[in-house]
């Protein structure tokens, strides 16, 4: 993502991954993480995520970084060619980048960071973003969760 | 009050005379409200920084630019493609120091400063030094420390405008402490 941004958002298939990762129609969204470049979490949310860590939320925000941190910094020191981008994200859907470029682009900016009420940090609270954020990943067409 | 979330990201072009006299009343306005030039300086800069926080998010948002690999490649960005955006300019690039770390805008002409003359008694007021504050503000976000003040200005004689960009530094990203 050419942003500043670090966007994650989570729904790989959980137990089956393996075996359908490649058809979208059984995809859906779990949950997902903004996080600034200090690693603080700005947004999270989630819909339809089956398993809670067992861990505060803070913790967990932490974890997650710390994790995303350390891919990016092990993808760039093994990767034989010129990190441009680094780490982007798990390829678990064609889609997940876009739709991640579209929650930056389309409504981070337009929502958090063209309201000059809205401070990013330490957490976002603008309704109007997180009603649209929640909109648009409801209608993702690989939102609604598999038939069990 | 409805916002298009899902517009398009082309930029909306504006009447740039609307923005050089709001930033005309406000450099105006500043002068009233503080004592001395100076002040007004850090002012404008201050705001510009602020400025340029939020404008680099909306930058990468609506530019396909990824991140650039050396100084060279940011002066070309900032020239021709956001310079072009904003302001609807294209400043040139010269002055290169040797070690590649410095280099000169120069600007044909000034958008915010088409309707103004200089009184002569503010003779060190730098009155766009808004662009520095939002070039600054700006590329901190994107982890490179600059430095960047007007060098020449044909509001107060030269023959044009030159703003100097000098990196200080690369801003390491680092863990949090405590997070191991």
């Amino acid at each position: 993502m050419k942003s500043n941004l670090k966007l994650f958002c989570s729904h790989a298939g959980s137990s089956a991954a393996g075996s359908c990762w490649r058809q979208e129609a059984k995809m859906t969204v779990h949950n997902i993480y903004i996080f600034d470049r200090n690693g603080s979490c700005l947004f999270y949310n989630e819909w339809n995520r089956k398993k809670q860590a067992g861990i505060s939320k803070e913790e967990e925000f932490k974890l997650m970084y710390g994790m995303l941190f350390s891919i990016r910094s092990f993808v760039s020191k093994m990767s034989p060619l010129d990190m441009k981008d680094g780490f982007l994200s798990f390829q678990t859907m064609n889609r997940a980048r876009e739709t991640l470029q579209h929650i930056y682009s389309n409504l981070y900016v337009e929502l958090v960071v063209k309201n000059p009420a809205c401070s990013p940090a330490p957490s976002l609270d603008s309704e109007l973003f997180c009603s649209r954020l929640d909109a648009f990943i409801r209608s993702l067409p690989f939102f609604s969760p598999r038939a069990a | 009050m409805s916002r298009q979330s899902n517009r398009t990201t082309d930029s909306k072009k504006m009447n740039s005379e609307l923005f050089t006299l709001t930033y005309g009343a406000l450099v105006t306005q500043l002068c009233k409200d503080y004592e001395n030039d100076e002040e007004v300086n850090k002012q404008l800069d201050k705001m510009g920084y602020n400025i340029g926080v939020r404008l680099i998010e909306d930058f990468l948002a609506r530019s396909s630019v990824g991140r650039c690999q050396d100084f060279r490649e940011t002066a070309d960005v900032i020239a021709k493609v956001a310079f072009k955006m904003y302001l609807g300019v294209t400043p040139s690039v010269t002055n290169w120091s040797p070690a590649g770390d410095e280099f000169s805008l120069i600007l044909e002409n000034n958008p915010l400063a088409d309707f103004v003359e200089l009184p002569d008694n503010h003779s060190t007021l730098v009155y766009s030094n808004l662009l520095c504050g939002a070039l600054r503000g700006a590329l901190e976000m994107v982890q490179m420390a600059v430095d960047v003040k007007f060098a020449q200005d044909t509001l107060r004689g030269d023959s044009v405008t030159e703003i100097r960009m000098k990196f200080i530094k690369r801003i390491e990203e680092n863990l949090p402490a405590g997070d191991e």
